[in-house]
């Protein structure tokens, strides 16, 4: 156990088992968003109440998963990363935050243009709407307190602070629908309740939720491999690697 | 198929401009970000060849003060 853990920490074995895992990834993310959107776009019959607006929702409802998964995500490596001081953590940490914050403004926007022909207009400061608008100001500081330190070490701990406590604001979002009174309808998935929707509907939201979150791994890796050509440069390991890639 | 032709689906019934904004959105994003991360791998093993380069022309001496840049 310890030592899969030891082995955990260590960037040279991460690189390794990362550049294995990495096209696996891309390859289902690609299958799996291809298939969705086709099948979501032309496929899928048409709402009966909200027509073809409802289309939408292959785009909306992945990327409102991501945004608070990423969060999640990046605050259970900022624990990692300030309690056990494992540094792989910290650089997968940095890297989810922009993908994060491309996830919220994609569920904002969407949900924006969603709501001009559903609910006739763009935005209310409703509190789903709200707390996801927090969200992607959340991530903004995260970002920005990263870089805003002369140490970069010093950046890596404010930054997981800030994760560690705005995480706070993810059971708020979750929960904004069923607290407060709001134009956002409920959830579309639950893990209980049946599905309200057609399987030739909500099929191609799983797929694209699915490959949502295979993109987010894949993505995740290989830019968690390039932080560790950053930041691990004066290694013997990533210098002797340099001369082999291209 | 849930539309009767080409001109039908881009048409969207209508709700073409919100459809077709949040996808381009959506894609634009995600095929960005690929395009950064493959652009990102390429300057970094770059400047790690540009690198190892230069500190093999000063010779055993590890050239400190130009390397040291990062």
């Amino acid at each position: 156990m310890w030592a899969f853990i030891n082995k955990l920490r260590s960037p040279k074995w991460f690189y390794a088992i990362s550049a294995r895992l990495q096209p696996w990834f891309w390859a289902a993310a690609t299958l799996l968003i291809v298939v969705g959107t086709v099948w979501g776009l032309a496929f899928a019959p048409a709402d009966y109440q909200q027509g073809n607006s409802f289309r939408i929702i292959y785009v909306h409802v992945p990327a409102a998963f991501l945004a608070q998964s990423i969060f999640v995500s990046m605050a259970v490596a900022a624990v990692v990363f300030m309690v056990w001081k494992i540094k792989i953590a910290d650089m997968a940490a940095a890297v989810m935050a922009p993908l994060g914050a491309a996830m919220t403004f994609i569920a904002l926007f969407s949900g924006a243009v969603w709501g001009v022909p559903t609910w006739g207009t763009w935005w209310m400061w409703d509190a789903r709407l709200t707390s996801m608008l927090i969200l992607l100001f959340l991530y903004f500081g995260v970002i920005a307190l990263r870089g805003a330190f002369a140490s970069r070490d010093s950046g890596s701990r404010a930054a997981s602070v800030l994760a560690m406590v705005g995480v706070i604001n993810i059971p708020i979002i979750k929960y904004s629908v069923e607290w407060w009174h709001t134009l956002h309808q409920p959830a579309t998935f639950t893990v209980t309740g049946r599905v309200a929707m057609p399987m030739d509907m909500w099929a191609p939201l799983l797929l694209m939720v699915l490959g949502f979150y295979s993109f987010f791994i894949a993505l995740t890796l290989m830019r968690t491999r390039n932080e560790i050509l950053r930041r691990e440069s004066r290694k013997r390991w990533v210098r002797d690697l340099a001369g082999g890639e291209h | 198929m849930a539309f009767a032709s080409l001109q039908d689906f881009f048409a969207m019934g209508g709700h073409a401009p919100y459809v077709w904004s949040a996808w381009a959105v959506t894609a634009l994003l995600l095929l960005g970000s690929v395009v950064h991360a493959r652009a990102e791998r390429r300057q970094l093993i770059r400047d790690l060849q540009r690198r190892e380069r230069r500190e093999r022309r000063v010779g055993s001496e590890p050239a400190r003060n130009l390397a040291d840049d990062t």
